[in-house]
């Protein structure tokens, strides 16, 4: 430990300087000898069978290396899904094995040339028949009678407890509304891109932008029925991920193609192969009905949501679980449901579930308040529960009153008017609104971690995760120079390569917590080996010291009584070392068996809306967190203001559109798809209480997922304040602003 | 010939297809101009041509034939990073770094914009001989270049910072 921590400063990014001055390079980047290039042929059709395809045009097209469909493609196994932690994918479809379609944008063929005009040109000269079948395309058709799926992230699909319905009929006060939000594209910058060289038949190395290292790999041993320690998947800067940057089709058809070519190839996706080749975030349609006393406590909470699904896949959105953990109630009816559709794959998308499934909470508690005639904020004050308030476990920390406490006083909740359409400024109503946020605490088990100490007194931490931008490299190293008792700049942190030890995917706000956990595994195990080294002339020697009996701080080994110590780099030279290295693996996160854990959040909005255009303008942002420890407060702020931002956007523009006839997405590009832009974002306000958690590593929790959480109610819940206008059915767009 | 960061390169054109962006980072090497879509929705390939800044991802390599062109990894000075690059990491302007080239040759574009009088919608009055870099005339003239990380508030302090006393 160091005296004065490191952990708590905002030390800058490590990697900074290769960011900004373009010398940071990402997969599309990796040179490679010999490289050919791919693209896609995707189908235009939902469902159905492919009839034939024609490739003579496109074999002899200038250029042209290979081209593979299902008639010359590998045996391909199915890949194992990312909840399995055998995998990192999001579909159990079979790619490219057989002529069955399945979505509207499933890769039909893969051309293989010279250069990437060469490669897409080829591949619109790929002429594919169908006969289309009649897809399962309209939601509303689908959703009556939908069936509950096997589980829901591991838990329940359905939370019963009392009869919440019996209750809701007899409330003093009763919410009872259906919400929708729509399909969401995660939209990382950095186009999927990925690169394999295979160095013979059963071995290769992919270069792949993906934030699941040490999953690729095992995706791919188990898809080509391979060795994993064959398998090299390197994957340093990934430029934005969100959770869709995991094991689709791409890489293994890109996989498949250099084996087939005998060539290294690489694949970039085009804009709307993103769109279409991989899944995004499902469309939601929920219930939510709150029953309450006239003093707003609830009777009844219930919260049915109906999500989707592609075909055969199996990932149900947790929509429901902010209602499982929020507030206490008599009654609880909580139940979700699946259809399965002819799209692509439902994959994670920034704060999965709790992100829409808070909207339709949220919003459902301020009109309750507004029946009420309560502060929004003082109903919820007033259902904050004592312990979890479907499972019963205590809370190992939860602080939630103290952050609305402190976000009403910096947001100045009180100058609030709580009669809507009241304010105005010109043309704008101006309008404020509020709503919590929740996020689970996750730690995965399976991270493992290596310390290596040199000569010269300094480690190297090294584990197979990568960077997206969350500081992983700059808050590891952070954290392991105060474990190992070493200055900031004798640390390096090493990652990104599944030859270094195992990683857990970046999934869940998971992997900061997941990665320290592996860290004081492998820092014990070397602490180990380093008294095993020192010499019996050593100081250490005769303290007969076990692990626990010394400490790890100023750049050596220190028996905690307080006798004489020795410094890392004496250790090793007494012992004629170069170096000496440690590997360990995480304890298993038990800490989640007796505690309910989580993140906690409140965001405060203030809207401007447009009297006549029925436009919404964010002018004003507070949001206040409760997450734990904080590693560096300057990269945990960016994190909350980019997921606030990503909030802001699923509030008011964010909207995969497919064609209900075709199955296909109608705006699959930037210029037709709305992420927030510079003009669209206020100054964003953060603040965050720090209280440790006592039960978790470092006692920090995760910090990328919970800021989204709770801003589209909050934006929502705003505009009902300026406007009267309740919206229900995201995003907030001029025309239902309008009532058009 | 293309003068690439102040070196005249005779980098054969492959392809006529070729855009600057992929001449750029395929046949020269220089990786800091970036693909986000190819197609003029992100802002991530902005290079300034001549000064000005354009998405080199419409723009045909030829087209940039005779032509000055300075990337990211031709602004900074003296060896070092540039004040701007400097403030981008001061206000943690970046998280995954992406878009991070493209806001850099954006925002030095731009300055040159404002400084040659150049109005935006939001500019006060149209024909001034030029502008006040405010956060409102930074966020307007900086919207095409989109980051998803949703870095903006560092990205417009670090601008604002750098050019306090106008554009250099
Ligand atoms: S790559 Fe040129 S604008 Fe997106
Ligand atoms: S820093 Fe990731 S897109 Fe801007």
């Amino acid at each position: 430990m160091n005296a004065d921590p490191i952990v708590g400063r905002a030390v800058p990014r490590r990697d900074g300087p290769a960011k900004v001055s373009g010398a940071a390079s990402f997969t599309a980047e990796v040179p490679v000898e010999g490289l050919a290039h791919a693209a896609l042929v995707c189908s235009t059709v939902a469902a159905g069978e492919i009839t034939g395809i024609d490739l003579t045009e496109a074999r002899s097209a200038p250029g042209v290396v290979a081209v593979m469909t299902h008639h010359n493609a590998p045996a391909i196994r199915i890949a194992p899904l990312l909840i399995t932690l055998r995998g990192a994918s999001f579909t159990r479809a079979p790619v490219m094995q057989d002529a069955r379609i399945r979505w509207n944008g499933q890769p039909v063929a893969i051309v293989v040339a010279e250069t990437p005009e060469q490669a897409d040109h080829a591949a619109s000269l790929v002429r594919v028949g169908y006969a289309p079948a009649e897809g399962r395309l309209v939601f509303d058709d689908l959703k009556v009678g939908a069936p509950q799926p096997d589980h829901v992230q591991g838990e329940a699909p359905a939370v019963l407890r009392g009869d919440a319905e019996a209750a809701l009929r007899t409330a003093a006060a009763r919410v009872d509304q259906v919400y929708r939000t729509p399909w969401h594209t995660h939209c990382a910058i950095e186009l999927h891109a990925t690169t394999v060289a295979w160095h013979d038949e059963r071995s290769l190395t992919m270069w792949d932008a993906t934030q699941a290292v040490t999953h690729s790999q095992a995706t791919l041993a188990e898809v080509f029925d391979l060795d994993p320690e064959d398998i090299r998947v390197v994957s340093q800067f990934v430029g934005g991920a969100f959770g869709n940057k995991m094991m689709w089709s791409h890489q293994i058809l890109c996989a498949a193609a250099a084996r087939l070519a005998r060539r290294p190839v690489r694949l970039v996706l085009s804009r709307s192969d993103v769109f279409r080749v991989t899944g995004g975030r499902t469309r939601t349609e929920q219930r939510v009905a709150l029953g309450a006393r006239a003093n707003g406590t609830l009777t009844a909470l219930v919260h049915e949501a109906t999500t989707t699904t592609g075909i055969n896949d199996g990932f149900a959105e947790q929509c429901t679980f902010p209602a499982r953990v929020l507030y206490g109630a008599d009654s609880f009816g909580i139940d979700q449901r699946v259809v399965e559709l002819h799209t692509p794959a439902n994959s994670s998308m920034r704060a999965p579930g709790e992100s829409v499934g808070s909207f339709a909470l949220e919003c459902a508690l301020d009109e309750l308040a507004e029946q009420l005639d309560v502060d929004p904020l003082d109903v919820r004050a007033g259902l904050e529960p004592a312990a979890h308030p479907t499972t019963g476990k205590p809370f190992s920390g939860r602080h939630l009153l103290e952050a609305y406490r402190l976000g009403a006083e910096r947001f100045g909740w009180a100058r609030r008017s709580s009669t809507p359409r009241s304010r105005r400024d010109g043309p704008w109503w101006i309008g404020h609104g509020v709503a919590t946020a929740t996020y689970p605490y996750t730690r995965m088990p399976g991270g493992r971690a290596s310390v290596t100490l040199s000569a010269d007194g300094c480690a190297t931490v090294r584990t197979a995760a990568h960077e997206m931008g969350m500081g992983t490299a700059t808050v590891q190293a952070q954290y392991a120079a105060d474990h190992l008792g070493l200055p900031l700049d004798r640390v390096r942190f090493e990652y990104g390569d599944s030859r270094h030890p195992a990683a857990v995917p970046a999934g869940g706000s998971a992997q900061t917590v997941s990665i320290i956990a592996s860290v004081v595994a492998a820092a014990r195990a070397l602490t180990a080996e380093l008294l095993h080294l020192a010499a019996p002339d050593s100081p250490l020697a005769g303290a007969g010291a076990g692990a626990d009996d010394v400490e790890m701080r100023d750049g050596g080994l220190h028996p905690r009584d307080g006798g004489p110590g020795e410094s890392y780099a004496a250790i090793l030279r007494r012992a004629g070392r170069a170096e000496l290295a440690a590997e360990g693996a995480a304890s298993p996160p038990t800490e989640t068996a007796q505690h309910a854990m989580h993140s906690y959040g409140v965001q405060f909005c203030e809207v401007r809306v447009h009297d006549v255009t029925g436009e919404v303008r964010v002018s004003r942002w507070l949001g206040v967190f409760d997450t734990g420890r904080i590693i560096n407060p300057r990269t945990a702020a960016s994190q909350f203001r980019g997921a606030i931002v990503m909030g802001i956007g699923s509030a008011l523009t964010e909207e995969t559109i497919f064609d209900e006839r075709t199955g296909r997405v109608l705006n699959a590009s930037l210029a037709e798809y709305h992420v927030p832009v510079h003009a669209d974002i206020p100054p964003i306000d953060v603040a965050w209480l720090g209280h440790p958690d006592p039960m978790a590593p470092m006692g920090g929790k995760g910090v990328g997922e919970v800021g989204m959480v709770g801003v589209a109610a909050a934006v929502a819940n705003a505009v009902h304040n300026a406007t009267g206008r309740r919206i229900r059915d995201l995003p907030i767009t001029p025309d239902k602003v309008l009532g058009l | 010939m293309i003068v690439i960061n102040g070196t005249p390169h005779d980098t054969e054109i492959t392809d006529p297809r070729r855009s600057l962006l992929d001449h750029l980072r395929e046949d020269v090497g220089l990786h800091g101009p970036k693909k986000g879509c190819d197609q003029g929705g992100c802002g991530a390939c902005t290079v300034l041509v001549d000064g000005r800044r354009v998405l080199a991802c419409l723009t045909l390599a030829a087209q940039a034939e005779g032509r000055s062109v300075t990337t990211v990894e031709g602004v900074g000075r003296d060896g070092g990073l540039d004040p701007l690059q400097e403030a981008f990491i001061e206000h943690d302007g970046f998280q995954c770094g992406y878009c991070t080239p493209g806001q850099v040759c954006s925002a030095i574009g731009m300055a040159d914009e404002v400084a040659r009088g150049v109005p935006s919608r939001v500019s006060p009055e149209i024909g001034a001989a030029s502008f006040d870099l405010s956060p409102d005339e930074i966020r307007e003239r900086m919207s095409g270049n989109l980051c998803r990380c949703g870095a903006y508030n560092g990205i417009v302090a670090a601008i604002e910072e750098t050019y306090l006393d106008g554009p250099r």
